[in-house]
């Protein structure tokens, strides 16, 4: 499963952690992770992400 | 405000904003604050941040004291917020400089703020060293503390830091550095600071002080871009950093509240003493006496925030309203909440408050309360008991 980077504050969304304080399971990848999920960090939408 | 040589050939060439009260439009800063800015006579003569727009003219009087403008080979832009980069197009301008570091966000931020093409942009990152001849900086990315343009440069034969917002006050003085000023004065303002501009990047924080200590770099000096120097209290501020960014709590409630009839008032002091009886302490703020800043900078060691507003309108007091919008952003973590109120016929406010605070993250172990027109002796013993049961969750959560 590939990590995303965020390109706004470079925060990295590992799918085998997932982001639990938002309600994403740990194994979740990238792409099954909600549309309307942001960046933890920043808040930036989830097309600001790349593939690491 | 004369110039003064912080290092053997670094300069302080800053502005003081002696009559500011509002930072930024969001935060008071009821001292002023100044905007810093440091000179570094080398063989690459350079310039290190700016200052905002409007100061432009003192920040060439100041260059002009040492130097020619011309003479500038060098700017670093550590951060682009227009307190740091206001001035940057005129000092470009007049000083015609070789080159201007700044961090790869730091390079889109100048486009999109300024739209300069033809400046003579340089990217920067982690580890890229620049000589400037008997000199050499080091940089360090610190996306999000606070825009993701931040970065530090910190100079190794001088053991200097330059952490842009970062170890911040907002204090004008004539004084530059830690030890001419009361320190725990400082340590309060720099606590205000933190709470309304970096609080919400705590974890960014720890990383970033990790990352400093990774990088093994021996600091004796920590200059900011607002307020005073670091020098003779590097080490307290480095641990208030860390004190800050862990959210250390107290056994404290912050409660909060705005009243219309003195109806939520009264509640607010019933349920204030409820804590005090069970030793936690409280600190009453009325939104309209204290702005939300001023509440953020007492809820930053308080392990509980309790809301008040009365229903008007079928919703909560536009004051209540702000501030829970603004601490909502600012992204407190670990907090108790709790949400109180009297009104007339609806009744909606500490329904509204609580689903807020559920939303903001903050546990709330008790329902909220409301009294209908004015409480009864009956009603206030009901808000202290709610401030009893808080003040055990209190406990039970700082122990
Ligand atoms: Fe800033
Ligand atoms: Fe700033
Ligand atoms: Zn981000």
């Amino acid at each position: 499963m590939e990590r995303w980077v965020c390109t706004i504050c470079g925060y990295v969304y590992d799918p085998k952690k997932g982001d639990s304080d938002n309600g994403v399971a740990p194994n979740t990848k990238f792409e099954d992770v909600p549309e309307d999920w942001v960046c933890p960090v920043c808040g930036a939408p989830k097309e600001q992400f790349s593939k690491e | 405000m004369p110039v003064v040589e912080i290092k053997k050939n670094i300069y302080w060439v800053g502005v003081v904003d002696w009559n500011l009260h509002n930072f930024h439009g969001y935060s008071l800063a009821p001292k002023g604050t100044t905007y810093n800015a440091f000179l570094v006579l080398d063989d690459k003569i350079t310039l290190f941040d700016t200052v905002p727009e409007k100061f432009k003219l003192d920040l060439y009087h100041q260059i002009q004291q040492l130097i020619k403008i011309t003479d500038i080979n060098y700017i670093v832009v550590n951060h682009v917020e227009p307190d740091h980069s206001g001035a940057l197009p005129f000092i470009i301008e007049k000083s015609q400089p070789e080159k201007v570091f700044c961090s790869t966000m730091g390079q889109k931020a100048l486009l999109s703020h300024y739209h300069q093409e033809n400046w003579p942009l340089e990217v920067v990152t982690n580890n890229d060293k620049l000589s400037l001849g008997k000199k050499t900086v080091l940089f360090m990315e610190t996306r999000m503390l606070h825009w993701p343009d931040s970065m530090f440069s910190f100079i190794p034969e001088d053991k200097l830091l330059i952490s842009n917002d970062a170890f911040g006050q907002n204090i004008a003085s004539s004084f530059r550095f830690d030890d001419e000023v009361n320190l725990d004065e400082l340590l309060f303002e720099a606590k205000h600071y933190y709470a309304n501009i970096i609080l919400p990047y705590s974890a960014l924080v720890q990383k970033t002080l990790a990352e400093v200590a990774k990088q093994g770099w021996d600091i004796d000096m920590i200059a900011p871009d607002h307020g005073f120097i670091w020098r003779s209290h590097v080490k307290e501020i480095l641990a208030a950093y860390q004190e800050f960014s862990l959210q250390k709590l107290k056994p404290k409630a912050v409660i909060v509240y705005d009243s219309m009839w003195q109806s939520t008032e009264k509640m607010a002091k019933a349920i204030a003493e409820g804590l005090q009886k069970e030793n936690v302490s409280v600190r009453l703020m009325s939104l309209k006496t204290y702005h939300h800043s001023d509440v953020m900078g007492e809820v930053m060691d308080a392990a509980a925030v309790i809301c008040g507003s009365p229903t008007h309108n079928n919703g909560i007091l536009p004051l209540m309203a702000d501030f829970l919008t603004y601490m909502k952003g600012l992204k407190p973590t670990n907090r108790i909440g709790a949400a109180f109120g009297s009104f007339g016929w609806s009744g909606e406010a500490p329904k509204i408050i609580a689903s807020i605070l559920e939303q903001a993250k903050f546990e709330l172990p008790v329902e909220p309360i409301k009294v209908k027109h004015v409480p009864t002796h009956e009603d206030l013993k009901k808000c202290k008991e709610m401030g009893e049961t808080l003040a055990k969750a209190i406990k039970q959560k700082v122990n």
